[in-house]
């Protein structure tokens, strides 16, 4: 399933997709929930009752401003979620 | 339609409705189970006999979550002359899901409504639009209704319910009468704002300012949620078949406009769009029960 978190409004599109069949064996290990500087990541139990990542609800009305300091303006050239999933199940849509 | 001073008619006020199959008896079912959606608008109560719709009840959300539950659930026994005890199994769903007193587990809408969406349009469904009272969503799902790709907008009231009610209030009609009356107009009109509902509603009192009649700024009005909920579902690609849940999905004049914007035709359906979450939960409830046994007592 890909799990978009995440809100459009005025100022644009800001989307994490998380491919979360890919997160049922995760071959990272769980990275993201380390790599994300502010913890945005967490694993939850879906509807299915699949143990995937999701981005923690307080965050998801947020993305633009909690994903700024790791975007290209703060000096990173990738994203550390992204990196760190090797499995490529995260996606940012901006 | 004048208000006189101390009288304030509700025009966003939507129908509410209690429905049986009266063709049916739930005695003779041997698996009864019952989905609870408690939205941020509406909050709904499906039954379900033996995998197969048996009644619901559709009612406005209160000011508490778990009220709203227990009216939803109570109009619906009452009409039934059933229990909350005769049920074996209660699955929460909707905005209020964790807070149902009776339910034995709470399931998102978006895994709900793809579930309903399966059973009341059939399982050739592979896109859906949920617009609900304060969010939308896209969804995808398979031939089982099982959710493959989502989408959710919450941070913003355009192109939900809500939105739709603020305009029903500031024109003075009556919510029923919008989609109709949006069709009567010599031309269709531009949209108005689609990405705020507040925005929307100043623009639409300009328009009545500038000259445009009440139904030529409902148009627009009904033109901006299409083109707000379409540029959602491109998001995440639009598969055929397609269907719409929630409360909008009542209203031809925004589903009229959005097969228009997509060039396709919504899967119709004999039941009330507005169900949908909470018939996906009972059908949950229902496999739950075929997987794992009835469990031993009521939740509460």
């Amino acid at each position: 399933m890909i799990a978009n978190y995440g809100y459009k409004d005025g100022s644009g599109e800001y989307y994490i997709s998380i491919d979360t069949d890919k997160c049922i064996v995760c071959e990272a290990g769980r990275a993201c929930l380390g790599a994300c500087p502010k913890g945005m990541f967490e694993i939850i139990s879906d509807d299915y009752d699949d143990e995937v990542a999701a981005v923690k609800q307080q965050f998801r009305r947020s993305l633009a401003f909690d994903c700024a300091q790791c975007k290209p303006a703060g000096g990173y050239t990738t994203l550390p979620c992204v990196s760190a999933c090797t499995p490529g199940a995260i996606k940012h849509s901006w | 339609m004048a208000e006189t001073a101390g009288e304030k008619k509700e025009y966003w006020r939507w129908q509410e409705n209690c429905w049986i199959d009266e063709s049916k008896n739930w005695r003779d079912a041997k698996i009864i189970t019952a989905g609870i959606d408690v939205g941020s608008v509406s909050s709904q109560a499906v039954i379900v006999c033996d995998g197969g719709l048996y009644g619901f009840n559709s009612m406005r959300t209160g000011n508490n979550s778990p009220d709203s539950a227990k009216n939803a659930i109570n109009g619906v026994l009452e009409k039934s002359g059933m229990k909350l005890e005769d049920i074996h199994y209660v699955v929460g769903t909707g905005y209020g899901r964790v807070n149902v007193p009776f339910a034995h587990k709470a399931i998102t809408e978006i895994a709900c409504h793809a579930r309903g969406a399966n059973y009341m349009g059939g399982s050739q469904i592979r896109t859906i639009l949920d617009m609900g009272g304060q969010d939308c969503k896209a969804i995808h799902c398979d031939e089982k209704g099982k959710v493959t790709n989502f989408l959710m907008n919450d941070k913003c009231a355009a192109g939900t319910g809500r939105g739709m009610e603020v305009i029903a209030d500031l024109m003075q009609i009556p919510i029923a009468e919008l989609g109709p009356r949006s069709f009567d107009v010599d031309e269709e009109p531009p949209a108005v704002s689609s990405t705020c509902v507040v925005f929307a509603k100043s623009e639409a009192l300009a328009l009545l300012k500038a000259g445009y009649s009440k139904n030529k700024v409902i148009a627009a009005y009904c033109q901006a949620m299409a083109e707000r909920v379409v540029s959602l579902l491109e998001r995440i690609g639009v598969e055929k078949e397609f269907f719409i849940t929630g409360g909008i999905a009542k209203n031809p004049g925004v589903v009229k406009r959005i097969e228009r914007l997509l060039g396709l035709q919504a899967v119709q359906t004999k039941y009330d769009s507005q169900i949908a979450g909470a018939l996906g939960a009972a059908l949950f409830g229902y496999t739950l029960v075929q997987k794992q046994g009835v469990p031993n007592k009521a939740a509460a």
